[in-house]
Formats: C-alpha cells, sequence, structure tokens
C-alpha cells in the first residue's frame, strides 16, 4: 500500500524527515513513534499526499503522490492532529460537507452519517453546532469524518489525545474492526501503551530518521530486558546513589526524577540494592515496555 | 517559596485594603493593570495599525471636503454664517472618527479577546474586577482617541479648518464622545456570540454615520426622521464638536455634553453588569 | 463514548463509493456547496446589507448630499442629476463589497482560524479547486446583491431600466476581479495582525473614495487620479456611467476598462491558485 525510499523532506534550512525507508502492506496497522518534532506529522503528511517531498520515491496505493495527489488522497481517510472542523455549522453538517468534498450523494451521506455518529457516540450531539462540543467530542467526529468515504489508508496523526482512558479503549475496539474489515492503518501517537496495543508493526523515529523497526514485542525484546527496576531517593541523592548501584543488572539508566534498572529480574536486583545498604524512597519493578526501548534509542522519555 | 509566600501576602493584602468599601466584589481599583497590559500588547503590535486609525478621517476629509467641496461651496452654520464645506464636515469626521474608534476597541477588539484570547477569564481569575477590566479596556480605548484627535487637529488647523479658539476643545470633547461609546459599546459586545453578529453592530453604526448630519443639514428631512436623529449620540457628538470648532456655542453645547455624561455613567452600569452576568455566575 | 455498545458499520470501500472521475472534476462545485450552505446560515444578515446597504447610501449620499450638489450645480454632474451621477457608482462598490466579502475573512479563515482549507485538501481538492470554489460562491452572492441593487437604484428612478442588465453585468465583473485580487493577497498572509484594518483603510477605503465615485475624478488634483486608474470602482463606474446616461468615453477606454477588470480576475485566480497549492502543500 505504501512504499518510502530514502524518503526526504526539507523546510528552507530544516531537514524534516531525513532519508527513511519502509513499507505498509494491505490491512496492516502500522506505527510512527518519536517525540515532538521527530518528523512524524511530515511523514503522514507526505503519506496524506499534502506535502509534496523533498526527494527520494514514496509511493500510495500505487501512485506517486506527487503527481497523483487527488486521486490518491480520494482514497485515504485522514485525522489530523489538530481538529479542523467548520465550528459554525452543526456535527451532521461537518460530516456531510467532508462527504459532499468526495462527490459522494446526498441519500448515501445520509444513511452513513446515521452509522458515522453511532460509531463515534454522538448521535444525541447531531444537531448541535461543533463550537458546543468538548474536546473529546470534537476528537471523535474528526475520527468519524475521516471514516466518511470508507478509505483504503486511514491515517491518524495521535488519535487519543484529549480523550478519556474509556474512550480511548473504544476507539482502539473500533480500529480493530476496522482493520478487519481490511482497512489499513497508518498511526502517530505519544502512548507507548497504545502503539503496543493498535500496531502490528512500527518504526521509531528521532530527529528526521528511523531509529528502529519491528513489532513492538520484537523490539522491546531486541533493545530492552525483560523486566524494569524503577528507584526513587528523593532529587538530591539520586545522582549520588546512581553512581553507586551503576553495575548492577543490564544497564541503568538515570533520570532526573529516579533511575531506571534494567534486569532479568528486577526483584533480584532491587535485593542487592538493599544489600548494598541503600534505602530507596519509593521502588516498582514492571516489564519493559516500548518506553523503554524509546528512552534506549533516543536517549529521550516520549513527552519532551 | 519565600517570594511566593510574599506575593501571596501581598496579593491578599492589596484585595483586604479594598474589601469592605462599596462595589469592592467589581472593583478593586486596578483598571491601571488593564493599561499597562494594553500598552505591552501596543509596543509590539504593528504602526501600520496605529496609524491607519488616523489617516482615514484624513482621507474623508480630502475625498468630500475638497473633492466634493469643490461642486458644493458653502453650507450655512447654526448661525446663518456661511462656512466651508470643508470645515463644515471636518468637526463632523472627527467626531466620528472618535465613535468608531471607540466603537471598534470596544466591540471587535474586546469580541477577539472575550472569545479568542479569553482574556477576560484570565484577568477575573485573579483578583481583577469586572469594572477594573471595563474601565482598564475603556481608559486605553479613550488614550487611543485622544491621540488620532490631536493628530487630526494637526492636520485641520493649517488647513484653515478651526476658525475659533475655541476649537482646543474640541480634543477632549473627542475623548467625551469616546467615553460615551466605549462604555456602551462593550456591554453590547458581551452579548454576541460569531462574527457575523458583529455584523450587526456596523447595521446600526451605518444608518447613524450616513444620516447624522456629517455630510448635509438635517433641514431637508421630515420633522420626524430629524427629531428621531437628534436623538441618537453621534448627532449630539456632531454639534458638539462643530459647535467648538466653529466657535458657535450655545446652551444648546452645555445639553450634548450632559447627552455624553449620561450615557457614560448608564454604560458603565450596564457594561459592569453584563460581565459580571457573563463571567461571575 | 462511556457505554460500549456495537457498532454497526457497512463497508464497501472507497474504490467503490467514490466516484473518481466525478470527484476530480466536480471540485469547485463543491466547495462552493460547502460555502453556499455557510452563507445560508447569515441570508438575514446577508439580504439586510444587500438590500439595507444601498438604501441607506442611496438615501444618505444620493439625495441628502444631491441636494446640496444640485443647489450648486444648475446643470447636475456630468450633465446628469447627482442621483444619476451617482448610481453606477454605488452599483460597482456595492457589487465589489460583496463579492470581496466571501474572499477576504473566509479566506483567513481557511488558512489560520479554523484551518478548514486543510481539512478540504485531506480529500482530493486541490488549492486550484478550492480557488474555484471559493469564486463561485463569490460570484453568487455577488450576483444576488448587484440585482437586488440594481432594482432599488431603478425603484428610485436613479437608472434606466433598459441599461440595468450591462450594468449589472460591468459590476458583478469588478466585484469578481477585485474579490479574486483580494483573494490572492490574503492568501499569502501568515499573520493577521491587523492586515484587514491596514487593507481596509489604506487601499479599499481609498480606492473607494477617490475613484470618482462621489464626484468626477477630474475634480481631484491630477497626482491624486492615479488612485482611481488602478482602482476597479472607476473602471466599473466609468462603464457604467457610459452605459447609464451616455457619460462620454473613448472606445479606446472602454476596452482598457474591460481589459484591466477581467485582468485583475484571471491574475487573481491564477496566483492565487499557485499560492493555495504550495501552501497546502507546504
Amino acid at each position: 500500500m505504501i512504499v518510502a525510499k530514502d524518503l526526504k523532506k526539507v523546510f528552507g534550512d530544516f531537514t524534516a524527515v531525513n532519508g527513511i525507508n519502509f513499507e505498509v502492506k494491505k490491512g496492516e496497522a502500522f506505527g510512527l513513534l518519536g517525540p515532538n518534532g521527530a518528523g512524524k506529522s511530515t511523514t503522514m503528511r507526505m503519506i496524506a499526499a499534502t506535502s509534496l517531498r523533498t526527494s527520494g520515491e514514496l509511493s500510495i496505493l500505487g501512485k506517486d503522490p506527487n503527481h497523483n495527489g487527488p486521486e490518491i488522497r480520494a482514497h485515504l481517510g485522514v485525522v489530523p492532529q489538530q481538529d479542523n472542523h467548520d465550528n459554525e455549522l452543526k456535527v451532521w453538517e461537518n460530516l456531510y460537507i467532508y462527504g459532499r468534498y468526495f462527490g459522494l450523494g446526498r441519500k448515501f451521506l445520509k444513511n452513513k452519517i446515521v452509522e458515522l455518529l453511532d460509531f463515534a457516540q454522538l448521535q444525541e450531539k447531531r444537531d448541535v453546532k461543533v463550537d458546543a462540543l468538548s474536546g473529546g467530542m470534537k476528537r471523535r467526529l474528526t475520527i468519524a469524518r475521516g471514516l466518511v468515504n470508507e478509505p483504503e489508508i486511514l491515517m491518524l496523526d495521535e488519535p487519543t489525545t484529549g480523550l478519556d482512558p474509556q474512550a480511548r479503549h473504544i476507539l482502539w475496539d473500533r480500529l480493530f474492526r476496522l482493520k478487519e474489515q481490511g482497512v489499513t492503518l497508518v498511526i502517530t501517537t505519544h502512548y507507548m501503551d497504545e502503539a503496543e496495543q493498535l500496531c502490528d508493526r512500527l518504526i521509531v523515529m528521532d530527529k528526521g530518521q528511523i531509529m528502529a523497526e519491528g513489532a513492538p514485542a520484537e523490539l522491546i525484546k531486541k533493545y530492552s530486558s525483560k523486566e524494569v527496576l524503577e528507584v526513587r531517593f528523593g532529587s538530591t541523592k539520586n545522582a549520588e546513589a546512581a553512581e553507586q548501584i551503576k553495575n548492577l543488572g543490564d544497564r541503568i539508566e538515570p533520570l532526573p526524577d529516579r533511575i531506571l534498572v534494567y534486569a532479568e529480574d528486577g526483584e533480584k536486583v532491587l535485593e542487592q540494592i538493599h544489600k548494598m545498604g541503600l534505602q530507596p524512597q519509593t521502588s516498582l519493578v514492571r516489564r519493559s515496555s516500548l518506553e523503554d526501548v524509546f528512552l534506549r534509542l533516543t536517549g529521550r522519555t516520549l513527552v519532551d | 517559596m519565600s517570594m511566593i509566600n510574599a506575593a501571596v501576602d501581598g496579593a491578599i493584602a492589596i484585595a483586604e485594603r479594598r474589601s469592605g468599601k462599596i462595589g469592592a466584589e467589581f472593583y478593586q481599583g486596578r483598571a491601571r493593570t488593564m493599561i499597562e497590559r494594553s500598552f505591552f500588547a501596543f509596543k509590539t503590535s504593528s504602526w501600520m495599525v496605529v496609524l491607519s486609525g488616523f489617516v482615514e478621517p484624513v482621507f474623508y476629509l480630502l475625498a468630500f471636503g475638497f473633492g466634493l467641496g469643490g461642486m458644493i461651496g458653502t453650507v450655512s452654520d447654526s448661525n446663518g454664517h456661511a462656512v466651508s464645506y470643508a470645515a463644515y464636515i471636518a468637526p463632523a469626521l472627527l467626531a466620528t472618527s472618535a465613535m468608531n474608534g471607540a466603537i471598534y476597541d470596544s466591540t471587535w477588539n474586546v469580541f477577539f479577546k472575550m472569545h479568542f484570547g479569553k482574556l477576560y477569564q484570565t484577568v477575573l481569575a485573579t483578583s481583577m474586577g469586572v469594572l477594573d477590566v471595563a474601565m482598564g479596556e475603556i481608559g486605553w480605548a479613550l488614550l487611543r482617541g485622544f491621540t488620532y484627535a490631536i493628530g487630526f487637529m494637526i492636520v485641520m488647523t493649517p488647513l484653515g479648518l478651526i476658525p475659533s479658539w475655541w476649537g482646543i476643545l474640541a480634543i477632549p470633547g473627542a475623548v467625551l464622545i469616546a467615553f460615551g461609546f466605549a462604555s456602551i459599546g462593550m456591554g453590547i459586545t458581551s452579548y454576541l456570540k460569531s462574527f457575523q453578529g458583529m455584523n450587526w453592530v456596523n447595521f446600526f453604526m451605518l444608518p447613524m454615520f450616513l444620516f447624522s448630519g456629517t455630510f448635509y443639514p438635517l433641514t431637508i428631512y421630515p420633522d420626524w426622521l430629524r427629531i428621531t436623529i437628534e436623538a441618537l449620540p453621534l448627532w449630539q457628538a456632531i454639534q458638539l464638536e462643530r459647535a467648538l470648532t466653529l466657535g458657535t456655542l450655545d446652551a444648546g453645547t452645555a445639553l450634548h455634553v450632559l447627552y455624553f455624561a449620561v450615557m457614560i455613567a448608564g454604560g458603565l452600569w450596564f457594561t459592569t453588569r453584563r460581565l459580571n452576568a457573563l463571567f461571575l455566575k | 463514548m462511556s457505554v460500549y455498545t456495537e457498532p454497526k458499520m457497512t463497508w464497501q470501500g472507497a474504490t467503490k463509493i467514490v466516484n473518481l472521475r466525478k470527484a476530480l472534476t466536480a471540485g469547485p462545485w463543491f466547495v462552493a456547496e460547502y460555502r453556499l450552505r455557510n452563507m445560508s446560515k447569515w441570508w438575514t444578515a446577508i439580504l439586510a446589507f444587500g438590500l439595507g446597504n444601498p438604501v441607506l447610501y442611496l438615501l444618505s449620499v444620493g439625495i441628502g448630499i444631491g441636494a446640496l450638489v444640485n443647489k450648486s450645480q444648475a446643470h447636475g454632474v456630468d450633465g446628469v442629476p447627482y442621483l444619476t451621477f451617482l448610481a453606477p457608482a454605488l452599483l460597482a462598490t456595492s457589487a465589489i463589497q460583496a463579492a470581496m466579502d466571501e474572499t477576504s475573512f473566509p479566506t483567513m479563515q481557511g488558512f489560520m482560524w479554523d484551518k478548514s482549507f486543510f481539512a478540504m485538501n485531506a480529500t482530493q481538492l486541490t488549492g486550484r479547486v478550492i480557488v474555484g470554489g471559493i469564486m463561485i460562491a463569490s460570484a453568487a452572492r455577488c450576483i444576488f446583491n448587484t440585482l437586488i441593487y440594481a432594482l432599488v437604484l431603478w425603484a428610485f428612478g436613479a437608472v434606466a431600466p433598459a441599461s440595468i442588465p450591462v450594468l449589472v453585468a460591468s459590476a458583478i465583473l469588478a466585484g469578481l476581479g477585485f474579490a479574486a485580487i483580494m483573494l490572492m493577497t490574503v492568501s499569502f498572509i501568515k499573520q493577521d495582525d491587523g492586515f484587514f484594518a491596514i487593507v481596509g483603510r489604506f487601499i479599499i477605503a481609498p480606492m473607494f473614495m477617490f475613484s470618482g465615485t462621489f464626484y468626477p475624478i477630474t475634480n481631484l488634483p491630477i497626482y491624486l487620479q492615479w488612485i482611481g486608474w488602478v482602482s476597479p470602482v472607476w473602471h466599473a463606474t466609468d462603464i457604467g456611467r457610459a452605459l447609464s446616461y451616455g457619460h462620454a468615453v473613448t472606445p479606446g477606454l472602454m476596452v482598457i476598462h474591460y481589459s484591466y477588470l477581467l485582468l485583475m480576475l484571471v491574475v487573481g485566480m491564477t496566483v492565487g491558485g499557485r499560492q493555495f497549492a504550495k501552501r497546502l502543500a507546504a
């Protein structure tokens, strides 16, 4: 469905995407992970055929977005990072007008909108102006809007930012259903749990480049240990403690507020720390996650 | 930490000093802070915008006063003396531009701050009161109006359009006029929900501008229309400025001043009530 | 999404339900449909302005100032009563105002305020198509407005009925020409810091006031007359006066008038379309 070779995007003297390669197959859920400014959104916009690439090759649905943009976009669904509704139109009118942009028939849209409102659980807000919706409702409307043309590829740029935990879980379920229909999903997210839940395969980006690629479980296995021990000694003592325990486990990652110790068995490491006579204020043993992969690859946590 | 405590103590102390005084729930005596804020915003704004408010009446004066004036010749003032068409419309343009500036500042500007910048929500989350906000915003509008009025007078005087020494009072006159319109404008804006709603403001302003005797005497109107227009604030404003620049003061002039005094008091009362209802419910 | 429910979703896929040929060719009409639906929310305001403005100006300037002018000019202006002289200018002015209202703020809104152009551009609609759609909608409003105005002028006896069709046509051409230039200009604006206040007061207002709208352009000193020459108001008004009461315009000048207005339309839409595409793809 999507093939990128040496894909590059330069804005003035800033290189947003610096020669990346990846491929997305039909019916796959493909994730792009990275901190702000990593080049995710730019990559998304190039795939969505709304941003022209500077160099390299890109093929979407077998076509070149630099030349066949409109044809590609006719078959795409896009959920941008920022909701861009017409605030003066009602909820259903926003869906209707968006469907009309694709030239979809009025009768078809009438039925489709009922389904989409149901999908986004906005039935009761049908005749409300978008202005009056809560942030989460607007987000759901944006997602419903992206489905109006029954897209081959659905592009979701941070789809669940602003949704409450329950709404996120329901959205994940809906996205699974779409995947079962054969819809290809391309997702960027800040949430590691979301990426683990949704993505068959993902790439981790930083500074416009791909740092790693693979299925979530593969990546965790490759770049992290089985377990992680998180210990806090208090903001003034962390640095000193980190120096003392640096040889424990596979490796350690001192953060400003806590120290992460990567090891096969976290409890065992904690015992060792106690034996050294150190008393952490809090300690926690957990499974390794994509967050750790990310930290390892970029030296940053996701949110900064 | 001690710095934060000092600041909190300070804020509470200031608030307590006001408490117990009449109106403390909506006035903290710090309208000045809003003006200061406007000044910071002004320093980073485009000077072209600032200049544009000044050139508008000058363009009108050139286009109508001279372009049209050539075809019209002279018009009689309230004492029956013939004055040039440009001298006739110049004070009216000064009054109109004072009105427009005040209305613009108190409607469009306030509308943006209310709905997009959410500035007032932020300000009123502090110990500032609604009247502080209203007075501060209006005060800034008046400062601007004052500057524009001086600028316009500087253009008018060498063109010989201010035959009387009373004319110097046309500057505070313009400020008085602006105060009247601004104090009501803000209250009205609080009712408006969309840009298109803002158009209705213009819809009311335009006929007032066109019919209030800016460009010609009201004598061509039937009595009922003339009396209606004479009750509108712009006509009052124009008469006031015209009497001052042409030096034709009479008892009516005092009435025009009184008209605006009442308008200001009523407008402030109305605006404060509205803002209270809107932000502190 | 508080309570979990099973969604019912029929799905045929975009390749089936989107008629690609129609989607790629009829785009401007889809955009225009959106704009017109938006306008329909404010139809009372649009009607009130469309009808109110002309009546107010006619009464105030045409009759109020007209009384002063006719008193001192025994033969009227340009050989006709002031109202007859003024009418074509008012018609062109209102056509420009109506058309421009649809391309000034809405363009800023689409790029900056609600970013609706980016939403459109996520479908198969391109920058040029969006420009086409906005201009269609602008034309619709301009035509509606100008027809109403022409009827009002006719009711006041300010224009001869026979001259109405050509008067309306030239006013609409001026309206669309100016609207296209406005659209193009706004599409380059990246910061809305007082843009409309500046353009409105430094460019648009002088174009209305110094373009022979309210008095013959020759009343102005020659160093101010150029403002009229570049203003579509003057070109459209001069055509209108020639058509309405036989104001003397040489055929050569007539050709210049029409070409100038047409040029504004073509340049505005071409350059605007290019800039829309560029900005949306940035």
